[in-house]
């Protein structure tokens, strides 16, 4: 199985709290990958750090063919940040298009992909509103959009799902599952949702600083002894 | 392109921010307006005295739209007794002005309009003066609305392109861009062209208020005034958005102005520097309004041409620099390219 991102005893500390601790991880292409964990324990930083926002204090970390930091790596990855970073003065549709030119898409293609994207996360009727007036939800979705315009290899969601109502969350899943399908993107979204772990097909889980276990969502609960994926997480972080 | 994408973006920005726009279109003239009414109330037609050989004179001052009053035998003290604005002695030889002073922008007006009516008919330019009150180094409106100009552009440029970019840091798109494949000049860059044009915009409204509407006396080329206030709008764009990476909030932005701007103010020439402590004289050098109303006042007041402000020109241009490089180094916070 060939790696999209291979991380390799990285840490990360911020002022003298440690955050990730010689954390090692291997990521494969074309698959949904869970990284899981509870609030605070670095899922966010060591987002950062794959995608080289955030310079790590050690370690090797490689993305598709890059060593990490390396700028040819971001226009290969959709991000799309735990807390929605948009210009709310702005209007939806105005903020995909400032993201769509920060790629170089061309102007016809531009128009396509604000199009595209919006359709997939049903925004298309409120586009040319500006964003001080979408929900939270709206805002989410947005952001998501703005992750896919470029139409990525590598999609790196934090926290993708939160603040979005249950039926479109469904819709955004299928979604996903059929950009991984269809078009073999890679694809890492973070959770402190133990119930959306179960629709990835790798999940890691990330304690204290470390992936405390891998593998697909069935074999953990086998390997745990466990009817329900948050009780894998307890005992494999050894509570009870 | 991707310069061009934050571009567009500032523009989109600011049109739908018409408060932001009013400050920083409007707001300069109205305070310069205001400044102007206020140093320049006692507009009344000034009263000159003449004794000795006059009746040539008496009409062109007339027709100059002076209050003209010819009389045998004068006195300071009847001046002062009169309120009456100048006394001009007209001997065989030379004339002998005296001024009351009282309001230094009026004595510096009447003194500079002998000056240039005298200038064509006798030999040298300009006459010298007497003061009943003060002294010639009374400082007047005139002499530092140039750096009020220069000021206004300074200081409004630097705070909406330090609160703008400040926002950008606070709501968390600035580190949304550093996951795109934008680069840190390119941020920078496309700061200064988008906001450059607002303060390019703003430059041109106030010099040409200031000029054509107030009348602030300008002998120089009205075309180095603009080009000398693009240069403070660059200064002000590239010092606002360095100092915005040390706020966490618009609060803390606002805490500069007593801390960057003010001080600067004294360093402009309202208060006479050659009258500083050395140290004091010293620390006005490094700061860059000291050099923009140097070379404003230059163009404005004494009529400077290019080669003469040059000087200044240039170091606005280097602290300009310095701070476009700092500010792309302060991004490294972010990421190495
Ligand atoms: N910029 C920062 N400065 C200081 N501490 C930080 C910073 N970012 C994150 N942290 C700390 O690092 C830890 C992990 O944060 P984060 O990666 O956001 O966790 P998660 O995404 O799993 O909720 C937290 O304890 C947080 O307080
Ligand atoms: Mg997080």
């Amino acid at each position: 199985m060939t790696m999209a991102i291979t991380v390799h005893n990285a840490t990360k500390s911020f002022y003298n709290k440690l955050v990730l601790n010689k954390l090692s991880l291997e990521i494969p292409k074309g698959e949904i990958f869970g990284l899981l964990g509870p609030s605070g324990c670095g899922k966010t930083t060591l987002i950062k750090l794959i995608i080289g926002m955030l310079k790590r204090d050690e370690g090797d970390i490689t993305v598709l063919t890059y060593n990490i930091p390396d700028q040819r790596l971001l226009p290969n990855i959709g991000y799309m940040a735990q807390s929605d970073a948009l210009y709310t003065d702005l209007t939806g549709e105005q903020n995909l298009d400032f993201f769509a030119r920060l790629y170089k898409l061309p102007k016809k293609e531009r128009k396509a992909r604000i199009q595209y994207v919006a359709g997939v996360v049903e925004l298309e009727d409120v586009l040319q509103k500006r964003i001080a007036e979408y929900s939270g939800g709206m805002m989410r979705r947005l952001s998501l959009a703005i992750a896919l315009i470029h139409d990525p290899e590598v999609l790196i969601l934090d926290e993708p799902t939160v603040g979005i109502d249950p039926v479109l969350k469904r819709s955004i899943w299928r979604e996903l599952e059929r950009l991984k399908r269809e078009d073999g993107k890679t694809i890492v979204i973070t959770t402190h949702v133990m119930d959306e772990a179960e629709r990835c097909e790798q999940t890691a889980l990330l304690r204290n600083g470390h992936i405390i276990a891998t593998g697909s969502p069935d074999k953990l609960k086998e390997k745990y002894e466990a009817t329900r994926f948050e009780e894998v997480f307890l005992r494999a972080g050894g509570e009870n | 392109m991707r310069i061009n994408a934050l571009i567009i973006r500032i523009i989109r920005q600011m049109r739908r921010d018409k408060r932001t726009l009013a400050l920083l279109f409007l707001a300069p003239l109205l305070v310069l307006t205001l400044m102007y009414l206020i140093f320049d109330s006692s507009e009344a037609e000034p009263t000159i005295t003449i004794t000795g050989d006059s009746t040539q004179l008496t009409e062109q001052l007339e027709q100059a739209e002076f209050d003209v009053t010819s009389v045998e035998q004068f006195s300071t003290e009847e001046m002062k007794e009169k309120n009456e604005h100048a006394w001009l002695n007209v001997d065989k030889q030379k004339m002998e002005l005296t001024l009351l002073n009282d309001d230094p922008t009026q004595a510096k007006k009447i003194q500079m309009q002998l000056g240039n009516m005298l200038a064509t008919e006798k030999n040298g330019p300009g006459i010298s003066a007497n003061y009943v009150y003060g002294d010639k180094d009374t400082k007047i409106f005139d002499t530092f609305s140039p750096m009020l100009i220069g000021f206004f552009v300074f200081f409004f440029v630097f705070l909406i392109a330090g609160i703008s970019l400040l926002k950008e840091r606070t709501s968390g798109t600035l580190e949304r861009l550093m996951a795109t494949p934008i680069k840190r000049y390119e941020i920078i860059a496309g700061y200064l062209v988008g906001f450059g044009i607002f303060a390019f915009i703003q430059t041109i409204i106030i010099v040409f208020y200031s000029i054509y509407v107030l009348d602030i006396v300008h002998i120089g080329s009205i075309w180095l005034v603009i080009l000398t206030n693009i240069l403070i709008a660059l200064v002000a764009l590239s010092l606002g958005t360095l100092l915005s990476s040390f706020a966490a909030s618009e609060f803390q932005m606002m805490q500069f102005i007593p801390l960057v701007i003010v001080p600067q103010i004294f360093f402009t020439g309202i208060f006479p520097m050659e009258g500083m402590a050395g140290w004091l004289q010293s620390l006005g050098k490094v700061m860059p309004l000291f050099y923009a109303s140097d070379a404003l006042k230059g163009v404005m007041y004494k009529g400077f041409t290019f080669q003469e402000i040059a000087f200044d020109l240039l170091i606005l241009l280097l602290f300009a620099a310095l701070f476009i490089v700092l500010n792309i180094v302060a991004l490294r916070k972010y990421r190495s390219f």
